[in-house]
């Protein structure tokens, strides 16, 4: 296992390094947008990185919640920190691009929206998990974490009908993609989601090592209090 | 033994009792979204026909900033004296005293929305254009919205470090979409177009909530 991490983390450097040439340099220009268009190739897949992560915090806190299981909550909290992480790089791409094709910052659109109120529970998530006191922070957190879950479909539906009555500038997505830049978004996609995992993995192990080095602690406070008792006799 | 509702019934009855004694959260609550009814009401100082597409949102911001007040209280008196540790103990359903709980914060704050709507009918000079019943439809529905994420979540951030701050703070990303179907629906009513979809969604989200806080609420409790 430690053997595999350098060396995946060689690839998805080359990788990510290839990915940002194939984005800047590779990829046809975009006839109307011209070169602003290229933020796309970091937009789309940071958001798909995102979703997917706070996909896995809710199947990991779903998991905990049965099982309580502390690898799923640990699993949980990496990827909330990891996805939120990735949630504000697609919401500060988002606009620099919005603002030269659309002329405005930002609109109550209904993926903008979705992808704000998906950031908010997610920090909201991560401020619980600092402030509680740390024995019940892994059931308070997934249940917070499943209380966002069942959230998302009803903002995504409030914002769809909230938008449909009052028309707003048309996105740029629904046209199709040109198939070469299809392969430089997927390339990039692999190269940040392969970035995520590799984050997540030595989150993972940082926090496993933290909780385990305060065991250990706990455990020797209680293991010398008799120790000392006994030499001062 | 005594059934559930009867538990959540003796609860509720206890909480009742203590607030009509106390007056504690219904006062400080009346006298805030009183405060943010004048605030708001000279910030913006709209005429009749503006008034009718802002005051939908002016309302229940000052019912949702008004509720937190109410709901922060709610379970103060239970760590006191450690209740709610011997309500643990006991063999009473934690869902009981959850319902107890947020029905008695639904009667709070159908009492301060029943005290301030006649102030903001004056001071913004509504006049619906809409059928006004539907308001009470969106009242009770909005209000339960509110009331029971709020009342699970101030069981949550009770087990928190400045947990005065932390209930708003996980309370209004959830609330969003309850939150915009009020508002909207409110709008809607208040110049006299179908606010139909606006009540459904709410009752949606209702529905969807209650059954997550009954589900995760024993859950909350017991967490050591």
């Amino acid at each position: 296992m430690k053997r595999i991490f350098p060396i995946l983390s060689v690839i998805t450097a080359a990788l990510l390094g290839y990915a940002l040439y194939a984005a800047l340099v590779i990829a046809p220009t975009e006839q109307t947008m011209g070169d602003v268009q290229r933020i796309f190739y970091y937009h789309v897949p940071s958001a798909w990185t995102a979703f997917l992560l706070f996909l896995n915090n809710f199947v990991a806190s779903v998991v905990y919640l049965i099982r309580k299981n502390p690898v799923a909550d640990i699993v949980a909290l990496v990827c909330a920190e990891v996805g939120v992480a990735f949630c504000t790089v697609v919401l500060i791409t988002g606009p620099l691009w919005a603002r030269p094709v659309w002329g405005i910052w930002w609109t109550w659109d209904i993926r903008l929206t979705s992808t704000l109120v998906l950031w908010l529970i997610y920090v909201a998530y991560l401020m619980l998990r600092r402030f509680s006191s740390s024995g019940q922070t892994p059931v308070l957190a997934a249940a917070l974490a499943v209380f966002g879950a069942l959230d998302v479909p009803l903002v995504y539906f409030s914002i769809w009908f909230f938008r449909t009555q009052h028309p707003q500038p048309v996105i740029g997505g629904g046209g199709s993609l040109a198939p070469a830049m299809w392969h430089v978004l997927l390339l990039n996609w692999l190269a940040f989601s392969m970035f995520a995992f590799l984050v997540c993995w030595s989150r993972f192990r940082l926090e496993k090592l933290s909780r385990e080095v305060d065991e250990t602690q706990a455990m020797n406070a209680l293991l010398d209090e008799p120790v000392s008792n006994r030499s001062a006799r | 033994m005594t059934p559930p509702s009867g538990i959540t019934l003796a609860t509720l009855s206890k909480d009742l009792r203590l607030e009509w004694r106390s007056k504690d959260a219904i006062n400080s609550m009346l006298f805030f979204a009183l405060l943010v009814v004048v605030v708001f009401s000279f910030s913006f100082d709209p005429n009749a026909e503006e008034s009718r597409h802002i005051a939908g949102g002016l309302i229940w911001v000052a019912f949702l900033f008004a509720a937190v007040v109410a709901l922060n209280q709610t379970w103060a008196r239970e760590v006191r004296n450690q209740v709610l540790d011997a309500y643990r103990v006991s063999p009473a359903p934690a869902n009981s005293l959850f319902l107890a709980k947020a029905l008695g914060n639904f009667i709070f704050v159908t009492i301060l929305e029943a005290a301030m709507t006649p102030l903001f009918i004056v001071f913004y000079q509504l006049r619906s254009l809409g059928p006004a019943w539907q308001l009470l439809l969106v009242a009770a529905f909005g209000t339960w919205a509110l009331v029971v994420n709020g009342t699970f979540f101030a069981a949550m951030s009770l087990r928190t470090r400045s947990r005065e701050i932390m209930l708003p703070l996980l309370l209004f990303p959830i609330s969003i979409p309850a939150i915009l179907a009020m508002v909207q629906a409110t709008t809607s009513i208040l110049l006299g177009e179908g606010a139909r979809f606006w009540i459904v969604l709410l009752f949606t989200y209702d529905l969807v909530f209650t059954s997550a806080c009954l589900l995760l609420f024993e859950t909350v409790l017991e967490a050591e």
